[in-house]
């Protein structure tokens, strides 16, 4: 397997875009991406398109054809990459895998998401899809109702308190106030947090990820390849791997462990030869605070049930041991589903690339994004390192 | 009608909601005084009731206390007039939620609040001519009552299923005789398409009810040579708590037999259940060799009776599945605006 | 919402499974799951084989449904449970004939067959198990 440079990332600020289509979304990110690598459009071989729900909210597949021909650059290799909401990072290990075989030099993971197309209750049966449809999706239960089972096993277990596990929010808004891409560029309190209306009990409105729309790209490449471009700085994407765990949640060992997280991370941290204690900048799947807390967990930072003091002692800030969704998380950076992967893969970049300005970790080298797909359906985990 | 063969209540079960409307607060929205209404309060089904999903658990309970299993099922008959489906029976899914099937015979019968008891008087006939082992009877209404009318004081929701087979030690009460008696007389209906059933009021009393339930009782009173004090228990279709009681006299019954058999007070008319749910409840208590007519009366019109005499194994199986008595006991109380919201008469769309 | 919503098919095959509240056991790690298949989800063998699961069980964690799904919304709010079976088996379903602020971890419950939505006002119903308190007898 030969090496994989990411050379180039470009994105849409997360929000309502009444006036952005689906293909309008992935076609400005694509644009963007391929202007930040400093080439050309048809240098691009193929394209890897993260989604989700394109199928239900807009009637709309075969993204690969469609993306390649607004693009202008019909004919190369490309289809949609779906895993739930871990479609992002899933194209972009689809990506890698483009590169480091040796048949394409040149490529464009993106994650595209639609959501604000459609009406709130027809977006909680589109999301539902991330689970059994035929046992679960059944009984009626939204996605946030499936976390909000695991959420209350964790409180009732390792007898914590909700405002414990809500800073999780109150951490990503903060840091979303300095990121231009963000849906919300404000400060919230626990207090926010605990007085938002409940959606499924005990999750409250500002414990969940919103609903935007977004589209984030980058381009990938080989050593060979790179050595046509002026770039100081230069990023390589050297782990990842993909996981899955027991459809659902019913049938597994334990409800709060996550195990493709291990297992995904495992394999990710050996392919780039390091460490979880070597990676300088992280960023964690929170759709829910309460799966923020337990990401911290199955990634081997905290102890099973104490993830959450990572959070109240101020550990995953950016001058902290482990610094944290330092772009405002998927709680105030937003999650248009598909997309979040990609957006999770841009900021690393931005981290590593020394651009993440007032949000910036000192001398970050090596990063981690974490996506997951479900509810630790899917876990995909790529592991960036600045090599220059 | 004597049976050439004889058959017997393998099991039987009840099944009545939780909650309950009282009748002074549906007086209170319709502006009637309060004292003016014909029961307590009726029992109104949940959002996730219908009378499919009653039936099973009457049927669930009368197949616990019969020493039968779902395979020894021979036929399910569902007799309801608020079937889920106007057209696709209940009957089928029924047996299925039990476990019964498929090499059943299965209909759904529609004879307003006798339906229950046709269906029984069927599962007679086959049990008796030897063309099933034993069949289950049910009687189920999720009752339809039109807001502001007569009716809504009293339409209510409930089960009940009986497992009936031939005679035998294990069973628990069994005929002596059955009698049927009809005639055209509209004092009830509902057109085809129509959500709430039409009614004309006193015409539903002495040539419907009282008429037909007379003859029938008097009919299988005359043919099996019983006089009323031969009878520990009566059992009326009741849809209310007056009617009853003014048909007992009529038969030379005194208030004391009709007591056990009479619900409706505390739960409403549930319609084809009626009788049956009412004869559950003497079932619940009676004691063996004591004997229970029963008559149901369905608008349209016609009234089914039956002779009952309890066998020793009650006793012992009557405490394998909850009593009637339990399902009364389980009562939460609604408003008049939720319980327009569980019956769809106010509707999100 | 769209194609799916109106799938009589799937609902016919699904509901001997659903009704009887069928699980599988695996003879070769013995584990059990819902529903059942062929395949045991945990050490993979494909010897598994059917089980009618309890129908009591308990409650290991619970929420309301305040937001839901678009083919649900007529039964809002509506909790739903993850139910440890008397067996050990877990299964996710709603809970019913409960207030919902009586709800508790740990309560005892019994299967009842309820139903669960509607195709529409002129579509097919589906039926299934949902757990209610114990009923007091």
């Amino acid at each position: 397997m030969r090496k994989v440079y990411v050379v180039g990332g470009g994105a849409i600020r997360i929000g309502e875009h009444w006036t952005f289509s689906l293909r309008d979304l992935m076609v400005h990110a694509a644009e963007k991406a391929i202007e930040d690598a400093g080439i050309d459009k048809k240098d691009v071989e193929a394209i890897y398109v993260g989604n989700m729900s394109s199928g239900p909210l807009q009637g709309q597949e075969h993204l690969g054809p469609l993306l390649a021909t607004w693009l202008g650059v019909p004919g190369v290799a490309g289809y949609k990459v779906e895993a739930a909401c871990a479609s992002g990072g899933a194209a972009l290990h689809n990506a890698f895998l483009a590169v480091a075989s040796g048949l394409y030099s040149c490529v464009l993971a993106l994650g595209v998401e639609k959501m604000s197309d459609a009406l709130t209750a027809d977006l909680t049966s589109a999301l539902i899809m991330a689970d059994d449809q035929e046992y679960v999706a059944f009984t009626g239960t939204s996605f946030v109702g499936l976390n909000a089972l695991v959420y209350r096993a964790y409180m009732e277990r390792f007898r914590v308190r909700q405002e414990d596990i809500a800073l999780f929010a109150v951490h990503d808004h903060k840091y979303a106030v300095n990121n231009p891409y963000a849906q919300f560029r404000r400060e919230i309190s626990v207090d926010d947090v605990l007085s938002s209306p409940l959606v499924a009990d005990p999750i409250r409105l500002f414990e969940c990820a919103p609903i935007g729309d977004g589209a984030a790209a980058l381009i990938l490449c080989s050593e060979e390849f790179t050595n046509r471009l002026k770039t100081d700085v230069l990023i390589e994407l050297a782990g990842s791997a993909v996981a899955t765990d027991i459809f659902s949640i019913n049938n597994r060992d334990d409800l709060l462990n996550l195990k493709a997280t291990r297992i995904a991370s495992e394999r990710a941290l050996k392919m780039a030869n390091v460490d979880i204690k070597d990676v300088d900048v992280l960023e964690v799947h929170d759709a829910f605070t309460i799966l923020g807390v337990l990401h911290l967990e199955d990634l081997g930072l905290a102890k099973k049930g104490e993830g959450w003091k990572l959070v109240k002692e101020g550990e995953i800030e950016v001058g902290g041991k482990i610094p944290t969704n330092t772009m405002g998380g998927l709680k105030a950076r937003g999650h248009p589903v598909g997309a979040t992967g990609m957006y999770q893969a841009l900021e690393i970049l931005t981290q590593l690339r020394g651009e993440a300005g007032k949000n910036q970790v000192e001398d970050a080298e090596v990063g981690l994004a974490q996506n997951v797909g479900g509810l630790g359906g899917t876990v995909t985990i790529n592991v960036f390192r600045r090599v220059r | 009608m004597k049976l050439s063969t004889e058959v017997a209540i393998a099991g039987y079960g009840a099944y009545i909601p939780m909650y309950r409307v009282p009748d002074e607060e549906i007086a209170r929205v319709w502006g009637r005084d309060r004292v003016r209404v014909p029961i307590n309060e009726k029992s109104v089904p949940g959002i996730d009731e219908d009378s499919l999903t009653m039936a099973v658990e009457a049927g669930m309970n009368a197949l616990k206390r019969a020493a039968l299993k779902a395979e020894d099922i021979g036929a399910v008959l569902v007799g309801s007039e608020s079937p889920p489906y106007a057209v696709k029976p209940s009957a089928t899914i029924i047996a299925e939620a039990l476990g019964i099937g498929p090499k059943i015979v299965a209909v759904d019968m529609e004879f307003a609040c006798r339906a229950g008891t046709t269906a029984m008087q069927s599962i007679m006939g086959m049990v008796a001519s030897g063309m099933i082992k034993a069949g289950m009877a049910i009687g189920t209404d999720t009752a339809q009552g039109r807001p502001g009318d007569e009716l809504e004081y009293t339409a209510a929701a409930g089960a009940a299923a009986f497992v009936i087979s031939r005679k035998n030690n294990e069973t628990l009460a069994f005929f002596e005789g059955a009698y049927s008696y009809v005639t055209d007389t509209p004092d009830f209906w509902r057109r085809e398409g129509e959500r709430f059933p039409q009614h004309f009021f006193r015409f539903t009393g002495e040539p419907a009810y009282f008429h037909h339930i007379y003859e029938a009782s008097k009919g299988l009173m005359e043919e099996l040579e019983l006089k009323p004090s031969d009878i520990d228990y009566v059992v009326f279709h009741q849809p209310n708590v007056k009617y009853p009681l003014g048909v007992a006299k009529m038969l030379g019954f005194k208030k004391e037999q009709v007591e056990l058999g009479l619900l409706s007070g505390k739960i409403g008319n549930t319609y084809a259940a009626a009788s049956l749910i009412g004869l559950a409840n003497v079932l619940d208590h009676a004691k063996p060799g004591e004997r229970i007519l029963v008559a149901s009366f369905g608008s349209g019109a016609g009234s089914d009776a039956f002779s009952i005499v309890v066998q020793e194994s009650i006793e012992e199986r009557r405490d394998l599945a909850p009593k009637v008595e339990d399902y009364i006991r389980r009562r939460v109380m609604i408003d008049y605006s939720t319980y327009s919201r569980l019956r769809g008469n106010i509707r999100m769309r | 919402m769209g194609l799916t919503a109106r799938s009589v098919p799937r609902v016919w095959r699904e509901r001997r499974i659903k009704y009887g509240l069928i699980g599988g056991k695996c003879p070769d790690c013995n584990r059990t799951f819902y529903p059942y298949r062929k395949n045991c989800p945990y050490c993979g063998s494909d010897n598994a084989h059917e089980v009618e699961l309890p129908r009591k069980g308990k409650v290991i964690s619970y929420t309301v449904i305040r937001s839901p799904p678009s083919d649900f919304s007529h039964y809002a709010p509506y909790p739903v449970a993850l139910v440890e079976l008397d067996d050990g088996t877990r299964v996710i379903a709603q809970l019913t004939d409960v207030n919902l602020n009586d709800i508790r971890v740990g309560m005892e419950v019994e299967a009842v067959f309820r139903k669960y939505r509607e195709q529409g006002e002129d579509g097919i119903i589906e039926y299934g198990i949902k757990f209610r308190p114990i009923l007091q007898a």
